[in-house]
């Protein structure tokens, strides 16, 4: 039987060279992760747009990207700045009129923060398309928001009734009956689509005076 | 290579196999098997797991405290588990996230615990490094031919490939949507361990 103190010393070394090890790898692979990270980010927002193939390789997302897609800022009276901490707008379009706006989502799903894109038409109401990344939702539940049969729903949906933002809403279970700011909900995973639901209309809310422009 | 190590490998590949015979690790076996390229990704990263585990607890199976035994296990799975994820984060980002917190919960696998303590604490480095590639393999050989039957059933394809011709869905042929859920999972489970237990002739006590 080993002593105690040799028990202590045996589990601090061990942690030493697993924390040690661990940290080393990380700091190693920080650079390759974050360039992954940026590409993936690229891809949604050209995704959002629908303009994204699977197939494309991490340099073909970046040329793409680079031609179709403008990085903006704006105040929140809608006002086109340079300053970097006001509210980001990524602009589509690679000719004189835009084909699409895009505004970065993020907020609360059940056990994650959900990050997403949401893109809309040039009449800054209809929705061109929507994409959620990097999340830590529950695999084939909440998990499933980013799977293309759920986000294609949110085409063609508007955010916008008489002039006053209502926002999209993702509807507990299938809808009843087809409504232009609802979409079918998926079963499983109600408490992920609410905190959708509302950081949709919060991320909203505050390009209010952009959309309305 | 002498009998007796050829055993160690070979015996959990197809009579011991752990998912099949000892019916352990089927949670992401269940999870990860949409899709066959998945499941090559998953295999590999549980063999990194097992191997080096099994290694570093049978060379350090003198030195740890029996009482702390668990833990140590935990703390050597966990680091190489994390090291796995970081890897394929920076190498293999695409299918770093479909596998998404598959990857994370290979430290909760029962293969890898249950070797360090069943055969890594007894056996040298030698043995215990075969015998996590044999665990290894037999998973992955479950896990890989599961797959085949999800995705050539569930989405016509094969490693992304089509396989199904056209002609057949012309003529009114559908993929099977149950085999892209986890009951489907379960069927093809279940089957492959009834057939197998049949050839075997092996049944629980």
């Amino acid at each position: 039987m080993h002593s105690n103190a040799y028990t202590y010393k045996f589990i601090i070394i061990l942690t030493g060279i697993a924390a040690l090890l661990l940290s080393l790898a990380s700091t190693g692979l920080k650079d390759k992760q974050d360039f992954n990270r940026e590409i993936d980010t690229k891809k949604n927002i050209l995704k959002a747009v629908g303009i994204f193939d699977k197939k494309m390789k991490s340099t073909e997302v970046e040329d793409l990207f680079n031609k179709n897609i403008t990085e903006k800022f704006v105040t929140k009276e809608g006002v086109e700045t340079s300053d970097k901490t006001q509210l980001q707008v990524f602009i589509f379009g690679n000719g004189e009129l835009p084909k699409g706006y895009i505004l970065p989502i993020s907020g609360k799903g059940l056990w994650s923060t959900v990050n997403g894109f949401l893109a809309l038409e040039p009449d800054l109401n209809t929705i061109k398309g929507i994409t959620f990344y990097e999340h830590g939702e529950t695999p084939g539940l909440g998990g499933e928001i980013d799977k293309d049969w759920f986000t294609s729903n949110f085409k063609g949906k508007t955010i916008f009734e008489e002039g006053k933002l209502v926002s999209v809403k993702i509807a507990k279970g299938q809808l009843q009956k087809p409504n232009p700011h609802e979409v079918d909900g998926i079963s499983g995973a109600t408490l992920t689509t609410q905190g959708l639901n509302e950081f949709i209309l919060e991320d909203l809310q505050k390009y209010i005076n952009f959309l309305k422009g | 290579m002498a009998s007796k190590n050829l055993k160690v490998f070979s015996d959990p590949l197809i009579t011991d196999n752990p998912i099949t015979k000892q019916v352990l690790g089927i949670c992401s076996a269940l999870a990860v098997t949409v899709k066959v390229d998945t499941a090559l990704v998953m295999t590999a990263a549980l063999t990194f797991v097992l191997v080096f585990s099994n290694i570093i607890i049978s060379l350090l199976r003198n030195l740890i405290p029996t009482k702390v035994r668990i833990i140590v296990f935990l703390t050597v799975i966990a680091s190489l588990v994390i090291l796995a994820d970081q890897i394929l984060k920076a190498y293999l980002f695409d299918i770093s996230k479909q596998l998404s917190v598959f990857v994370g919960l290979i430290i909760t696998n029962c293969i890898v615990m249950g070797r360090a303590e069943a055969f890594a604490t007894q056996n040298g480095v030698k043995d215990s490094a075969l015998d996590g590639l044999g665990n290894s393999f037999g998973y992955g050989v479950i896990l890989i031919l599961v797959a085949m039957f999800r995705e050539i059933l569930g989405s016509g394809t094969f490693l992304g490939f089509n396989v199904i011709p056209q002609a057949a869905y012309n003529a009114g042929y559908e993929n099977m949507g149950l085999m892209l859920l986890a009951p489907g999972a379960f069927i093809v489970l279940g089957l492959i361990i009834w057939v197998q237990r049949t050839i075997t002739g092996y049944t629980e006590e």
